[in-house]
């Protein structure tokens, strides 16, 4: 895992959600065990659990007795959300402090973001 | 969470020299802990006394609740696989493993067998003359098919390449995620084994310098940098444990609370990181030895 970003436990929750985000993994299908992922991400399989029980707490996941952790109906929705909400803080904060060392304006960073979207 | 090792006060002298001080600590049931610190730290020592290899000068040391000391009940359920381990002489492979599967009740013959395979270790050979790698392959293979309630690895690398270092790492985490118990490993190749561990003990000079679960470490100290000035307003009433500078910039590990603390420096315009394991563990050796000011020798590695 990433050693500069943060609790691997919340890196390992964060790339789930990512999957359910981009449909990988679907609601209603079984998530990964915590031995799947400790393996995989070379991880002890604690700090994996403690990733899987955040999103349990969360309601992205639930668990069914005996048989593992499943995606929850809705989850896609709140991930999204809650990530749409973070936008502001997470991306557009250092994009603005950036701007803001090489004095761009923030009516410049508007014309760029609408010309980088017509060359896409 | 209920300790399977407790050091309690635990002093231990040798011909006026003090290896451990003072030393009180546990290892807690099913967990993986990292034991670190210097050479001469007195990690060896610790793992001597918790395996009933030696006494304390004082203190008191508990495995299975009872002192390990000359006691064969507590020392079956114990695998400790030393660095440079020997072997008898007329030693082969397959002796050292057959008496091994004799020493360990939880013994498991078939993972023994795979991972005599995976290391690619002659079973036929003497050890004696086997390279130094593929001694301490021995000693990792015994280790992990011991299944020990309580398994202590000392340096177990010795001599193995990476591609081997990763193979232990990936049977130990298999392993143990399929039979969990409590391993404890001493090594000074923390970035290799960091996503591994729960928990981690720093010992520095026969002291307990850091005690505590590897998360909690992580989110404990943040890596900030920027302009200088900002960044010694950060560190302003926080206890900074390195600061480098290169010109108006500068680079700092600074001991935080939590979150609240990345947040202030991000709106303090400084770039904020997690601190990885190997250098937090580097700045507190450096850091507690101020008036030494040689390096720390953490990252090296014996080969």
């Amino acid at each position: 895992m990433n050693e500069d970003a943060g609790p691997i436990f919340r890196q390992v929750a964060d790339l789930i959600e990512t999957a359910i985000v981009d449909g990988s993994l679907p609601e209603e299908s079984q998530a990964p065990s915590t031995n799947e992922l400790a393996a995989f991400h070379r991880i002890n399989p604690a700090t994996a659990a403690k990733g899987l029980n955040q999103l349990v707490a969360d309601g992205v996941l639930y668990k069914r007795r005996g048989v593992g952790m499943f995606v929850a109906t809705g989850a896609r929705e709140q991930v999204l959300k809650r990530r749409r909400s973070e936008f502001a803080s997470q991306y557009v904060r250092p994009l603005m402090t950036e701007a803001q060392k090489l004095g761009i304006s923030p009516r410049e960073l508007t014309s760029m973001i609408d010309s980088w979207e017509e060359q896409r | 969470m209920t300790a399977l090792v407790t050091v309690q006060d635990v002093t231990m002298r040798f011909r006026g020299h003090t290896a451990l001080d003072g030393v009180t600590t546990a290892f807690e049931q099913d967990t993986i802990t990292g034991l670190l610190g210097r050479n001469g730290a007195g990690k060896t020592t610790l793992m001597q006394l918790v395996t009933g290899h030696r006494q304390p000068t004082s203190g008191r040391v508990e495995v299975f609740g009872r002192a390990p000391f000359e006691d064969d009940g507590a020392l079956s359920g114990i695998c400790f696989v030393r660095e440079g381990q020997r072997y008898p002489d007329a030693f082969r492979v397959c002796d050292a493993i057959a008496a091994a599967s004799w020493l360990f009740p939880y013994w498991d013959a078939d993972l023994a067998d795979r991972l005599l395979d995976d290391f690619e270790l002659p079973r036929k050979r003497a050890v004696k003359s086997l390279s130094r790698g593929m001694n301490s392959a021995v000693g990792i293979v015994i280790g992990l098919a011991s299944r020990a309630p309580l398994t202590l690895f000392d340096e177990p690398y010795l001599g193995l390449d990476a591609v081997a270092r990763q193979l232990f790492y990936d049977r130990l985490l298999a392993d143990y995620a399929e039979h969990p118990r409590t391993v404890v490993l001493s090594t000074h190749l923390i970035e290799e084994i960091s996503d591994l561990l729960e928990h981690v003990v720093l010992i520095d000079r026969g002291r307990v310098l850091l005690d505590d679960s590897a998360e909690t470490l992580r989110a404990g100290a943040l890596t900030v940098s920027g302009p200088r000035t900002a960044v010694e307003a950060f560190g302003r009433g926080r206890e900074v444990l390195h600061v480098e500078t290169l010109g108006g910039a500068a680079r700092a590990v600074v001991r935080v609370a939590g979150p609240a603390d990345e947040a202030e420096a991000l709106d303090a315009g400084l770039t904020a990181e997690a601190t990885p394991l190997q250098r937090l563990v580097v700045e507190l050796a450096r850091s507690s030895r101020a008036d030494d000011p040689a390096p720390a020798v953490l990252e090296e590695v014996t080969r």
